[in-house]
C-alpha cells in the first residue's frame, strides 16, 4: 500500500506553494506579474476574468478559482486584485494572508497601495516581492526585516539617489532575520524615546427596527508606536485583563506570561505595529452609543416615499460623539432623492444608490436630522424592504468596554521613555435595520 | 514557453499598450526579428549600451528599466549577454537586480547563464552567512539541467553550514532542485533527513516544507524529530507554523489510535460504572482506563494550543483543524472562538473560515452554539459570506434557538438582495425538516410569502412548500386546507399553480375541499394564467381519476373550455388528458394506466446541507474549499486499529535512563523495548561514561557540533537559540547555559541517570502546560505511564544537566525565551545578592538581552528531576465534586523570590459548572506568605484547570492552611511542603563545594550512617533517589565513590549540600552541611530510609 502511494507520488511533480502572481486593476489590465519560478502565462487570469463576470460585483468574486491546471487564489484589496498562482495543494488561508501581508507591505513602503503607486515604484516592489517569497515560500514578511533590506522610497532619497547614484537598497545587511528576535532590527537608536499605544475598539452591532440590539459585541486593538533605543522589554498591564475575552498577538507577546499573570510582556517591534486584538466578551452588555429615529416609506402605487431620520446620543458616557456619518444603500427603484439636513451635508449617487450624510458632531441640544422625499421609478413594484442605515461615529478618550491600561514598564534599558496611551471608539460593522 | 508568449500575446495586444505587444512579439523569436520592430531593438540597444558602461548609475538605470519589463510581463531576455556580466557587479542594488533577471530568464539561455555559476560558487564559500545564504538562492533558483551536481554538492554543503540562516536556504534549495531534477530525490532525501535533525527554530518550517514536497510519505524520517518538532513549534515563524502543523496531523492520524470512540462510551453508561464501582483514585483518572492516550499525542495537542492566538489567520485555521482532526472531541471545543475571532478579518479570510466552520457545525452544532449571533448577517455583506452564513445558521438551528432565528430570517427574506433571500427561505425549509416543532410555523411562514411580490422568493417559498408536503406525506392535511384557503388571496400565478399541484397530488388526503377548488377554478378558468391552468387540468385529471362521481361533470367541463383556450400548449395538454382518462373505445392500453401515471409516487426532494460531504477532506485545504480533490492533495489517513510502536520517536540513547527505572508498569507495555534496554543497562551500570558516550552517538555529536560553531561564529546571538532549542525544545526553554567544551565525561554518566520528566500532569490537565514546562515533568518512578516519552526527555535532561555542571568554568551566555516564560529559573541569580526588582524571568531575559555574562560562583540550576507525584490537596468526595490536586514544579515561583512555587489542578466531576473558584481565608503560621491564584470564573463539567500559586514557607515544613471556595461551597485544605521542595537546586564546582562544606562544619554539619545492597550504591540509583526526595542539583565529583549535590533553601537562600560518601562494603555515609540545621536533620531522616531501602 505504502509503495503503491509512493509510486503514485513520484509520478507527479510537486510544486511549491505560490508560482506566480498576478496585480489586476479593475478594468481588468494586468499591470505587474511575478513568477518565482517557471513563467505561467497571463492567459491563465481568464478564468479569473471569468468569474469576476459571473459575479455581481467584485465583492463577489470567489477567493478560490479551480482551472483546468491551476488554482487561482485572490484578494481584492484597495481597488486591485491580487491573483496568486497555484499549482498544488495548499491550505488556502495560508496564500491568503500572505497575500494580504503582501498588500500591507506596499501600504507601509508607499503610503498607499495602489496601481499608480506600485508602477511608480515597480523595482522597490519586485526586490520586496523577491524577499517575501523565495520558490513560493514565506521568507521575510517582518516589516522591520524587510525595511533594513529595502529602503522605502522617500522623496528625498529619490533625490539624492538620482545625485549620487546610490540606491535604495539596504548596504548593511540585516541582522534581525539571524536573531532571536526575527521582528526587531538591532542597533535602534532614538533620541527621544517614546512608545505611544492607541486602544481602538469598535462597536459591531445590529439594531433591529424597534431599536433594540440584535447582536453587539466590542473587538479591540492595541495599536503601538514604539521608538525606544536598544532592546527594550516592555511589559504592559491593564486594570481590568478578564474583560479580553479572545486575544489574539502579534508574535512579539510571551504568551505563557500572559496566560499566567494576564500581562504584555515582550520586546516590541520598532515603529509601528498592532500589539493585540481582541473581543470583549458579549457576555457583557454592550453600550450603545447612539440611538437613530427613522421613519422611512414608499407609498403603494405613487413614485415618491418619505425619508425622515434623527440621530441622538445614548450612553455616550458624557463623550461627545463626532464623525458621524451615515450611508444608505437604497433600494434600485429610487430615482432621486430631496433631503434637507439640519446638520451637515449629503450626497445621493444615482447610480450605485448609495445616500451618504456627513453629519459631524452630535450637539444633543439640537439633534440632527435628515428628511425629505425620495422619487421612485414610476410603475415600479414599491420596495419590499426599508434599507438599513450603516452608522460611522468616533468617541476620543473613551474605551467603551471599560478596558484601561494600568501601566507600561520597561526593563533592559537604562533611559525613562516618554509613554502615552489614547483610547478611542469607533462604529465597526454598525447597522440599523429600519 | 513559446505556447505562453504566444497566449500572451495574444491578449496583451487589446489589453496593454500596443508597444508592449510589439516588444513581446520582438522576442519571441529573437533569431529573426521583424524590421517592423526595429525601433524597439534600438531601445534595447540603448539598454546594452548602459550596462556596458562604466558608470554604475547607468547600470542601475538600465536594470531598473529591464525589472520595469519584466514586470509587465515584457521579454527582455535578448539582453542575457550584456546583464550576466554584471553579476559580478559591487553594487548590491545592481547586483540584486541582475539575480532577478538571471532568475527570470536563465532557463531561456542555458548556455550564457553557466557564465554566471562561477560568481555563485566564490560566493558560497563567502565568510558572511547571508552572501552565502543568497548565493544559494540565487543558483538554486536557476532552472539549468546541466548544475544539478553543482547544485546538489552546494545544498549539501550549506546543509551542513554554521549559520541556520544558510541552512534554512538548503532547505528551499532542496524543493528546487528536485523540480528540476527528480531525479535526485534519494540524495534530497539524505539532506531532510540530516536537516530535520536541526534543532534551529529557523530551519524546522523550511525543512518540513521540503519534506513535504519531497517525500511526505517518509513519515520513518519525522518519528525522531517529532517531539523536537512538537516543542519547537511555538518559536517558528508563522508560515513554518502552519506547514509543520498540518504535516503532523498527518503524522498523528497514522501513528496514534483514535481518542474519540472511548470517548462517547465514556459518556453513556461507563461513567455510571465507574461511579459506583471503583475506588476514588480510579475515578479521578478514569479517563485513561478506558483509552490512554500516548503522551506524545497529547504533547502536539498541548503544543499546538498557544498558537490559536496568533494574528495569522492560516495558523489558527492550521491549529484547528489540527484540533478537529486528532484531538478528543471533548477538546476540540476551545477552536471555536478562535474561528469566530476571524470573522473580523476580511472578506477571503471571512469565506474560507466560514466554510470551515460550516463543514464542523453539521457534525457538532454545539461548538458554535454559543456564537449563534456571530453568524447573523448584515446587509453589507458580499453574497457569498451571507449564504455561507446562512448555512451555518441552519446548521446549529435547534428546538431552543429556532425562534429568534426565524425572527431573524424574517428580516433576510425582505433582503434586496433577492439571491440571498431565496436561499433564506431554502434556510427556512431545511430548518422545518430538522426540527419537528417548528415545521408548522416554518410552512405557515412560508405561506405567508407566497404572496410576496418577488419572483424568486415566491418561486423559491413554492419548491421549498412542496418539498416540505412531499417529505411528510401524514401531516399535509391542514396545510393543504390552509393553502387551498389562500387560493382566494394570492394573485401569483407561479403561487397559484404550486398550490394546485400540491392539491392534485394530495387529492385523496383532502377529499372535500378537493372538489370545491376545482368548482372554483374552474370558474375562474378563462382568467387564470396559463401556467394556472396547466394545473388546473392536472388537477381534474388526478380528481376525475380518484373521485369521479364528485368530479366528472367539472373535469369535462373544464377539457371543454381547454379544448379551446388559445394557447396551444393548453389545447395539447387537454387533448391527452382527455385521451387518457376518458374511456372511450378509441384509448388504448395506456388509459388503464392513468391513475399510476398521473398518481405516481413521487420522490421527495432532500433538503442537505451542500456542506454533508466535505468532512472527508482535510479541513483547512484547497480541497475542502473546492470539494474537489486538488493535486497533490494527501488524504489524511484513518486512525490505525492499534497504535504503530511508539517507541520509534524515542531518540537513542535513553536506555541509559532506564537503567533505574524502579517501576515495572513501563517496561510492561513494552516488553522488547525492556529487554533491549536491560541488557544495555548492565554494561552501563558496570560500564562508564565512555559507553553512554559511544551510544549517544550521533545525538551527543550534533550537539558538541552546534555548541562549538557558536562559538566559532560569528553570529553568537543566534546560536544560542539553536542549541536551546535542540535541548529542551521550546517548552523547557529555561536557562540556557553554553558552554565553551563539554567536559569531562565521567558526569555524563551519573547524570545521565538523572530524572525525566513528561507530564503525567499535561495528560490530567492540558492547561497545566502553562506554567509548566516539559522540564518538570514526568518520573520514571511508578507513577510514569509513558515510558517512551520519560526516556527521550530523560535524554534531554542528560544533556542539558552535562552543560549545567560545566557552567561554572565558563561564562554564561543566557538566552531570551520570548514566548513563554518558562524561563522562570533565573539563570544565575547570585544566591547572595539582594532581590532584584524585576521578577526572575524578566531577569533572565534581560540578561540575555544584554549578552551579560555572570561570573558568580553558585547560582540557581534548572531541576535535575520533577517529581510527578501529586499530593490530594482537596478529594472529590469532600468537595462536593470539586477535586484538587497539588504538585511542586520545582520552579522558581514567578510570584515571589522567596516562594516555592505549587500547581494546582482543579477537576470538576460533577455535571454542572462550578463558578467562582478561590482562595478564601488562610490560616497560615507567622511570617509564612502567599501568592493565590486568581478566581477562576467557571469550570465546566469534566473540565479541569491548572493554577499556579506561591507559598513562602519560611524554610519550615510547618502547614499551610487555607480555604477553598466555591460560588457556594468553602472547604478547608492544606499543604504541608515535603523538605525536598523547600529547596532550589544549586550548580557549583567541586571546588566551591569542598570550600563551602568546609565554612559548614560543627553545628552545621549532620550525618547518619547508611547500610543498603550494592546495587542500591549505583551512582544512578543514589542520584535518582536523592532527587526525587529533594530538589538539589548534582555537583560533578572528581572521585568516583562520593557524590554531591547543592541546593540552596528557597527563603533565605541558604547552601544546603548533600554528600553521599561510599565506604567500604555495604555502608555509605551521609553528610548534610547547612546553617539551617534544622531542615538539614529533617532532610537527613527523610534521605536515610530512602537511601538505605532495596
Amino acid at each position: 500500500m505504502r509503495n503503491a502511494v509512493r509510486r503514485v507520488l513520484q509520478f507527479f511533480r510537486r510544486e511549491k506553494m505560490i508560482h506566480s502572481l498576478f496585480l489586476i486593476n479593475c478594468s481588468g489590465d494586468i499591470f505587474l506579474e511575478k513568477h518565482w519560478k517557471s513563467v505561467v502565462s497571463q492567459s491563465v487570469c481568464d478564468y479569473f476574468f471569468e468569474a469576476q463576470e459571473k459575479a455581481a460585483d467584485v465583492e463577489n468574486v470567489p477567493p478560490v478559482i479551480s482551472t483546468p491546471h491551476h488554482y487561482l487564489i485572490s484578494i481584492y484589496r484597495d481597488k486591485l486584485f491580487f491573483v496568486s498562482v497555484i499549482q498544488t495543494e495548499v491550505p488556502p488561508l495560508f496564500v491568503i494572508e500572505f497575500l494580504h501581508r503582501v498588500a500591507d507591505t506596499f501600504q507601509d513602503y508607499f503610503g498607499e497601495c495602489s496601481e499608480a503607486a506600485i508602477k511608480d515604484n515597480v523595482v522597490i516592489v519586485y526586490e520586496l516581492l523577491e524577499e517575501m517569497l523565495d520558490n513560493g515560500f514565506p521568507l521575510a514578511t517582518e516589516s522591520n526585516i524587510l525595511k533594513e533590506l529595502i529602503k522605502p522610497p522617500t522623496i528625498l532619497r529619490s533625490v539624492v539617489n538620482s545625485i549620487t547614484g546610490s540606491s535604495n537598497v539596504g548596504d548593511t545587511l540585516p541582522t534581525g532575520q539571524l536573531s532571536n528576535i526575527p521582528w526587531r532590527r538591532a542597533g535602534v537608536k532614538y533620541t527621544n524615546n517614546e512608545a505611544y499605544f492607541d486602544v481602538v475598539e469598535e462597536i459591531d452591532a445590529i439594531i433591529d427596527k424597534s431599536g433594540s440590539t440584535v447582536f453587539a459585541e466590542i473587538q479591540g486593538v492595541i495599536d503601538a508606536c514604539i521608538k525606544l533605543s536598544g532592546m527594550p522589554d516592555l511589559s504592559l498591564s491593564f486594570m481590568n485583563p478578564r474583560l479580553l475575552d479572545d486575544v489574539s498577538f502579534h508574535p512579539c507577546i510571551r504568551f505563557k506570561r500572559w496566560e499566567s499573570e494576564r500581562v504584555l510582556s515582550f520586546i516590541p517591534p520598532d515603529g509601528n505595529f498592532r500589539l493585540i486584538s481582541y473581543r470583549v466578551s458579549s457576555q457583557n452588555l454592550v453600550a450603545i452609543p447612539v440611538y437613530v429615529k427613522h421613519s422611512i416609506s414608499f407609498k403603494e402605487n405613487s413614485s415618491c416615499g418619505r425619508f425622515d431620520i434623527t440621530i441622538g446620543p445614548k450612553q455616550n458616557m458624557g463623550k461627545t460623539i463626532e464623525g458621524i456619518t451615515v450611508t444608505v444603500h437604497m433600494p434600485k427603484v429610487v430615482l432621486n432623492m430631496n433631503l434637507t439636513p439640519t446638520q451637515g451635508s449629503y450626497t445621493f449617487d444615482p447610480v450605485t444608490k448609495v445616500l451618504t450624510w456627513d453629519v459631524g458632531k452630535i450637539t444633543p441640544q439640537k439633534l440632527p436630522s435628515l428628511k425629505g422625499l425620495v422619487n421612485l421609478q414610476s410603475g415600479a413594484p414599491k420596495p419590499e424592504e426599508n434599507p438599513s442605515l450603516n452608522i460611522q461615529f468616533k468617541i476620543q478618550q473613551l474605551a467603551i468596554s471599560g478596558l484601561k491600561v494600568n501601566r507600561l514598564d520597561m526593563y533592559g534599558e537604562k533611559y525613562k521613555p516618554f509613554k502615552g496611551v489614547k483610547y478611542v471608539t469607533k462604529a465597526g460593522k454598525f447597522q440599523v435595520r429600519t | 514557453m513559446s505556447s505562453n508568449s504566444f497566449s500572451y500575446n495574444e491578449q496583451s495586444g487589446g489589453g496593454e499598450a500596443t508597444e508592449l505587444g510589439q516588444e513581446a512579439t520582438s522576442t519571441i523569436s529573437p533569431s529573426g526579428a521583424f524590421g517592423l520592430f526595429s525601433s524597439d531593438l534600438k531601445k534595447n540597444e540603448d539598454l546594452k549600451q548602459m550596462l556596458e558602461s562604466n558608470k554604475d548609475s547607468a547600470k542601475l538605470d538600465a536594470m531598473k528599466r529591464i525589472v520595469g519589463m519584466i514586470a509587465k510581463g515584457k521579454n527582455a531576455s535578448e539582453l542575457f549577454p550584456a546583464v550576466v556580466k554584471n553579476v559580478a557587479s559591487k553594487n548590491i542594488e545592481i547586483k540584486k537586480l541582475v539575480y532577478v533577471y538571471l532568475v527570470r530568464y536563465a532557463e531561456e539561455q542555458q548556455d550564457l547563464a553557466l557564465l554566471s555559476i562561477s560568481t555563485f560558487q566564490r560566493a558560497l564559500k563567502d565568510p558572511n552567512q547571508l552572501i552565502r545564504a543568497s548565493a544559494l538562492r540565487v543558483l538554486s533558483s536557476i532552472r539549468v539541467p546541466i548544475i544539478v551536481p553543482i547544485m546538489m554538492l552546494a545544498i549539501k554543503e550549506a546543509s551542513a553550514d554554521l549559520s541556520p540562516y544558510v541552512r534554512k536556504n538548503a532547505a528551499h534549495a532542496i524543493q528546487k532542485l528536485y523540480s528540476l531534477d527528480p531525479e535526485q530525490k534519494e540524495m534530497l532525501i539524505e539532506v531532510i533527513e540530516k536537516l530535520l535533525k536541526d534543532k534551529s527554530t529557523l530551519v524546522a518550517g523550511s525543512v518540513v516544507m521540503a519534506f513535504e514536497e519531497v517525500c511526505p510519505d517518509r513519515i520513518d524520517l519525522i518519528h525522531k524529530n517529532y517531539r523536537k518538532l512538537c516543542n519547537l513549534l511555538v518559536d517558528v515563524e508563522e508560515w513554518g507554523q502552519v506547514v509543520i502543523i498540518h504535516m503532523l496531523t498527518r503524522y498523528a492520524r497514522t501513528q496514534f489510535v483514535s481518542p474519540w470512540k472511548e470517548g462517547d462510551e465514556l459518556e453513556d453508561n461507563e461513567k455510571n460504572f465507574y461511579e459506583s464501582d471503583d475506588d476514588q483514585k480510579e475515578k479521578t483518572d478514569k479517563r485513561k482506563k478506558p483509552y490512554t492516550m500516548d503522551p506524545d499525542h497529547r504533547l502536539l495537542i498541548r503544543n499546538t494550543k498557544p498558537l490559536l492566538q496568533s494574528r495569522n489567520a492560516a495558523v489558527v485555521m492550521a491549529v484547528a483543524q489540527l484540533y478537529w482532526h486528532i484531538s478528543p472531541k471533548s477538546e476540540a471545543g476551545i477552536i471555536s472562538k478562535s474561528l469566530v475571532r476571524l470573522l473580523r478579518s476580511n472578506r477571503e479570510v471571512q469565506y474560507i473560515v466560514l466554510q470551515n466552520i460550516a463543514t464542523m457545525s453539521i457534525q457538532r452544532k454545539g461548538m458554535f452554539e454559543p456564537y449563534l449571533k456571530s453568524f447573523y448577517v448584515r446587509s453589507t455583506d458580499p453574497t457569498m459570506i451571507k449564504t455561507l452564513k446562512l448555512e451555518i445558521l441552519t446548521n446549529l438551528a435547534n428546538e431552543a434557538n429556532i425562534s429568534t432565528l426565524l425572527r431573524e430570517f424574517q428580516t433576510y427574506v425582505k433582503s434586496q438582495d433577492k439571491q440571498f433571500a431565496a436561499a433564506t427561505i431554502q434556510t427556512i425549509g431545511r430548518c422545518a425538516t430538522n426540527i419537528l416543532e417548528v415545521t408548522d410555523t416554518c410552512l405557515n411562514g412560508l405561506v405567508c410569502l407566497l404572496s410576496n411580490r418577488d419572483e424568486t422568493v415566491v418561486a423559491e417559498s413554492v419548491v421549498v412548500i412542496k418539498k416540505l408536503l412531499q417529505m411528510q406525506p401524514a401531516q399535509h392535511g391542514e396545510i393543504i386546507k390552509h393553502m387551498a384557503k389562500l387560493l382566494d388571496s394570492i394573485t401569483v400565478p407561479v403561487a397559484r399553480a404550486s398550490i394546485l399541484w400540491l392539491i392534485g397530488e394530495n387529492c385523496e388526503r383532502v377529499p372535500k375541499i378537493a372538489p370545491d377548488v376545482l368548482r372554483k377554478m374552474a370558474k375562474s378558468f378563462t382568467s387564470e394564467d396559463d401556467l394556472v391552468k396547466l394545473q388546473i387540468l392536472n388537477l381534474g385529471a388526478k380528481l376525475y381519476l380518484t373521485n369521479s362521481k364528485q368530479t366528472k361533470l367539472l373535469t369535462q367541463y373544464i377539457l371543454n373550455l381547454g379544448k379551446y383556450d388559445q394557447n396551444y400548449d393548453i389545447r395539447d395538454r387537454t387533448r391527452f388528458i382527455r385521451q387518457l382518462i376518458v374511456p372511450n373505445e378509441k384509448s388504448g392500453a395506456l388509459s388503464k394506466y392513468a391513475k399510476k401515471i398521473f398518481l405516481a409516487q413521487k420522490p421527495a426532494p432532500l433538503l442537505e446541507s451542500p456542506f454533508k460531504d466535505r468532512d472527508h477532506f482535510q479541513l483547512g485545504t484547497l480541497s475542502h474549499t473546492l470539494n474537489i480533490k486538488a493535486t497533490g492533495y494527501l488524504e489524511l489517513s484513518n486512525w490505525p486499529e492499534v497504535a504503530p510502536d511508539p517507541s520509534v520517536r524515542n531518540v537513542e540513547v535513553i536506555e541509559l535512563a532506564k537503567e533505574w527505572t524502579p517501576a515495572g508498569k513501563a517496561k510492561q507495555e513494552n516488553s522488547a523495548k525492556k529487554f533491549y534496554s536491560e541488557s544495555e543497562e548492565e554494561e552501563d551500570s558496570s560500564d562508564s561514561s565512555s559507553d553512554s558516550e559511544s551510544e549517544s552517538g550521533s545525538e551527543i555529536g550534533e550537539q558538541g557540533e552546534s555548541g562549538e560553531e557558536g562559538d566559532s561564529n560569528e553570529d553568537s546571538s543566534e546560536d544560542p537559540s539553536s542549541e536551546e532549542d535542540s535541548e529542551s525544545g521550546r517548552e523547557s526553554g529555561l536557562e540556557n547555559k553554553r558552554t565553551a567544551k563539554r567536559n569531562s565525561k565521567a558526569k555524563g554518566k551519573s547524570d545521565s541517570e538523572d530524572g525525566e520528566k513528561e507530564n503525567e500532569k499535561s495528560k490530567t490537565s492540558d492547561s497545566s502546560n502553562d506554567e509548566s514546562s516539559s522540564i518538570e515533568d514526568s518520573s520514571s518512578d511508578s507513577e510514569s505511564e509513558s515510558e517512551s516519552e520519560s526516556e527521550s526527555e530523560s535524554r534531554r535532561v542528560t544533556k542539558e544537566k552535562e552543560k549545567k555542571t560545566k557552567q561554572d568554568r565558563t561564562p554564561l551566555t543566557k538566552d531570551v525565551s520570548l514566548l513563554d516564560l518558562d524561563d522562570f529559573n533565573p539563570v544565575s541569580t547570585p544566591v547572595a545578592l539582594p532581590t532584584p526588582a524585576v521578577s526572575p524571568s524578566l531577569m533572565a531575559d534581560l540578561e540575555g538581552l544584554n549578552l551579560s555574562t555572570s561570573s558568580s560562583v553558585i547560582s540557581v540550576s534548572t531541576p535535575a528531576f520533577v517529581p510527578t507525584k501529586t499530593h490530594v490537596l482537596l478529594h472529590r468526595m469532600s468537595g462536593k465534586g470539586l477535586a484538587a490536586h497539588y504538585f511542586f514544579p520545582r520552579q522558581p515561583c514567578i510570584f515571589g523570590e522567596k516562594m516555592v512555587s505549587i500547581q494546582i489542578t482543579l477537576n470538576n466531576t460533577t455535571d454542572r459548572k462550578i463558578e467562582n473558584i478561590h482562595i478564601g481565608e488562610k490560616k497560615l503560621p507567622i511570617g509564612m506568605t502567599m501568592h493565590v491564584f486568581n478566581p477562576i470564573d467557571s469550570l465546566e463539567p469534566e473540565g479541569s484547570i491548572t493554577v499556579s500559586m506561591g507559598i513562602d514557607f519560611c524554610d519550615s515544613t510547618q502547614t499551610a492552611s487555607f480555604q477553598l471556595c466555591t460560588k457556594d461551597d468553602c472547604f478547608s485544605v492544606n499543604i504541608q511542603p515535603p523538605v525536598g521542595e523547600l529547596l532550589l537546586p544549586v550548580a557549583m564546582s567541586e571546588k566551591d563545594f569542598k570550600k563551602e562544606q568546609g565554612m559548614l562544619t560543627g553545628m552545621n554539619e549532620t550525618s547518619a550512617a547508611i547500610i543498603a545492597a550494592p546495587q542500591n550504591f549505583t551512582p544512578s540509583v543514589i542520584f535518582q533517589k536523592v532527587v526525587n526526595v529533594a530538589n538539589v542539583g548534582a555537583v560533578p565529583s572528581g572521585q568516583d565513590n562520593i557524590h554531591r549535590f547543592a541546593a540552596k533553601t528557597v527563603h533565605s537562600g541558604s547552601l544546603m549540600l548533600v554528600t553521599v560518601e561510599l565506604k567500604e562494603g555495604c555502608t555509605a555515609q551521609l553528610i548534610i552541611n547547612t546553617e539551617k540545621t534544622v531542615i538539614g536533620s529533617v532532610l537527613l531522616r527523610e534521605l536515610k530510609p530512602v537511601l538505605s531501602q532495596g
